[in-house]
């Protein structure tokens, strides 16, 4: 990105873990191996944009972990952060706090410096206006694996600048109530391979606590636990994939694809994470323990309307 | 013809064509995929081919399991839909310093390098799929001859557009990435192209693929 082209800007002073821009991901192309990608707590990533009265598709920062560090140029702008995300806004050598889902006014040579997600993996930043992005295949995605999608395929680095632009005139504090609920059981439905463990197996993966590992990241999720031993084949021939896919790798243990995964895959797949659990589930953080339950496909259904409908709850509560 | 469909989670659904791998049924999964990317029904969000399977995805708050299997289930196939499909001819540079497996290929084959080469550019390969990275394409079917297993231990690291071989099958690497398989050149052509912004690969499922050699000289030539 080129230099101070642009009056209202971030510095980045520390870019932190594991930032990159991202949107609601990229359609169509896992037939040539591209993932899905996008923002990985769907809900969080929605609502960031919402309470910025942005687009619904706007590009957003995301960051893991320890968030960045960004110092602002430009005249005043409103903000906000989603998740549950520990952050301060440096000003004339004061620290001031504040919550996450309302919008803040950021003023000239303020520092955003967003210190740590807290018991959870993902955080977001969203703006009254518009990060100035890259579009790759439709989408501003950054896909670190590929190289494509905002800023050349790669994540924030030390120095670089982030331009913004359409800035909006400094919008109502839209505070929003919401409490990110932790994880208690993470849902399954069986997946194609199910007959390929023992019973004892099967029974172990549905009862017992497995510990996320931290072989985790925006490709997937390495689980320890009890084995998981295979009665007919370790490998299949490979095949395609979905967020939320359990794998079950040669060693017994389960593997979860998550948005960057790779497009297809050769380990037998015991189960996959329904769709209204992804969002609590990519917000585990290594050293938590997860347990699997069984549910059937009609029950995930009602159970993603219901998600469907708090979310819509949540943007339409905005005041 | 889908001797199959069921539900890979709520959002796709997981079309079975068999369990062999060969051109006959690979070639009915493409002709799937290439009508169905025709058919915008509602909600499709991918469509991924392989071997003998299609995995179709779907956002769930456009359509469901049950509306688009049965959709599927109707879908009017147009013969011939592989129109779409070409024969792409890849240099192939056999240097040593390419070839990274060579020698490990003659002592496992018990064949000498002239060979092993010579069958190997003597044949076309069909493109099964492509994926795992962006833009990787699975070929097939190798000649029995050339038949060898995957490295013990995977390398970390093996270098971008390396031509690797395993069993039944040979691949390009895109990018640079982890991998076990038999490494025995090296093209100097990007098969996946991330500054293009439409069709940024090369090669697509149902793709025929015709290696020729060169040597060093013509690679490097090709480089600049």
């Amino acid at each position: 990105m080129k230099k101070n082209m642009n009056k209202n800007y971030f510095e980045v002073l520390r870019p932190g873990i594991n930032s990159t821009f991202q949107d609601n991901g990229r359609n169509n192309f896992y037939h040539i191996g591209i993932p899905f990608s996008g923002a990985m707590d769907n809900r969080n990533f929605l609502l960031a944009n919402a309470i910025s009265n942005n687009a619904i598709n706007n590009p957003v920062l995301e960051f893991a972990y320890q968030g960045p560090k960004l110092k602002y140029i430009g005249e005043n702008i409103s903000i906000n952060v989603t998740g549950d995300v520990n952050f301060k806004i440096i000003r004339k050598n004061k620290n001031l706090e504040f919550s996450c889902y309302e919008n803040i006014i950021l003023e000239n040579n303020d520092c955003l410096d967003i210190l740590s997600t807290n018991r959870s993996v993902y955080g977001y930043l969203s703006v009254g206006g518009t990060f100035e992005v890259d579009y790759y295949l439709n989408s501003c995605s950054t896909n670190t694996k590929a190289k494509i999608g905002a800023n050349s395929g790669e994540k924030l680095e030390k120095g670089q600048i982030i331009n913004l632009k359409n800035i909006k005139k400094i919008l109502p504090k839209n505070k929003i109530e919401y409490l990110n609920s932790k994880i208690e059981n993470i849902r399954i439905i069986k997946g194609p391979h199910f007959d390929y463990f023992s019973k004892d197996a099967i029974d172990s993966f549905l009862s017992d606590e497995f510990n996320v590992t931290k072989l985790s990241d925006r490709m997937g999720i390495r689980l320890k636990g009890p084995k998981i031993s295979n009665i007919k084949n370790t490998n299949i021939k490979s095949e395609g994939l979905v967020k939320g896919v359990i794998q079950i790798t040669a060693d017994g243990d389960p593997i979860i694809m998550l948005s960057d995964h790779g497009t297809i895959g050769g380990y037998p797949k015991i189960g996959v994470v329904i769709s209204a659990d992804y969002d609590k589930l990519v917000q585990t953080p290594p050293g938590s323990k997860i347990k699997f339950k069984e549910i059937n496909l009609k029950d995930a259904e009602t159970i993603f309307k219901l998600y469907e409908m708090e979310t819509q709850n949540l943007i339409s509560n905005i005041k | 013809m889908i001797k199959n469909i069921s539900n890979l989670g709520d959002a796709a659904l997981y079309c079975d064509f068999g369990t062999e791998v060969n051109k006959e049924i690979n070639s009915n999964v493409i002709n799937y995929f290439n009508n169905l990317r025709d058919s915008n029904f509602l909600g499709i969000t991918n469509i991924t081919p392989s071997y003998n399977k299609l995995v179709i995805s779907f956002d769930l708050k456009l359509t469901s399991f049950a509306k688009l299997k049965k959709q599927v289930e109707n879908l009017e196939l147009k013969k011939n839909n592989n129109s779409k499909n070409n024969l792409i001819k890849i240099p192939v540079c056999c240097a040593e310093e390419f070839a990274l497996d060579i020698k490990r290929l003659q002592k496992l084959l018990k064949i000498n390098e002239a060979k092993i080469y010579e069958t190997f550019f003597s044949k076309n390969y069909y493109c099964y799929m492509t994926g795992f990275i962006a833009g990787m394409p699975f070929l097939g079917d190798m000649d029995k001859s050339l038949f060898a297993k995957r490295l013990e231990t995977p390398r970390v690291k093996v270098p971008k557009n390396s031509i690797g071989i395993t069993e039944q099958f040979c691949n390009i690497y895109t990018f640079e990435s982890p991998g076990g398989w038999n490494i025995i050149g090296k093209t100097p052509v990007d098969i996946f192209d991330n500054k293009k912004n439409t069709e940024p690969n090369l090669i697509n499922p149902g793709d025929t693929i015709s290696f020729y050699p060169i040597s060093k000289l013509e690679y490097e030539k090709k480089y600049e």
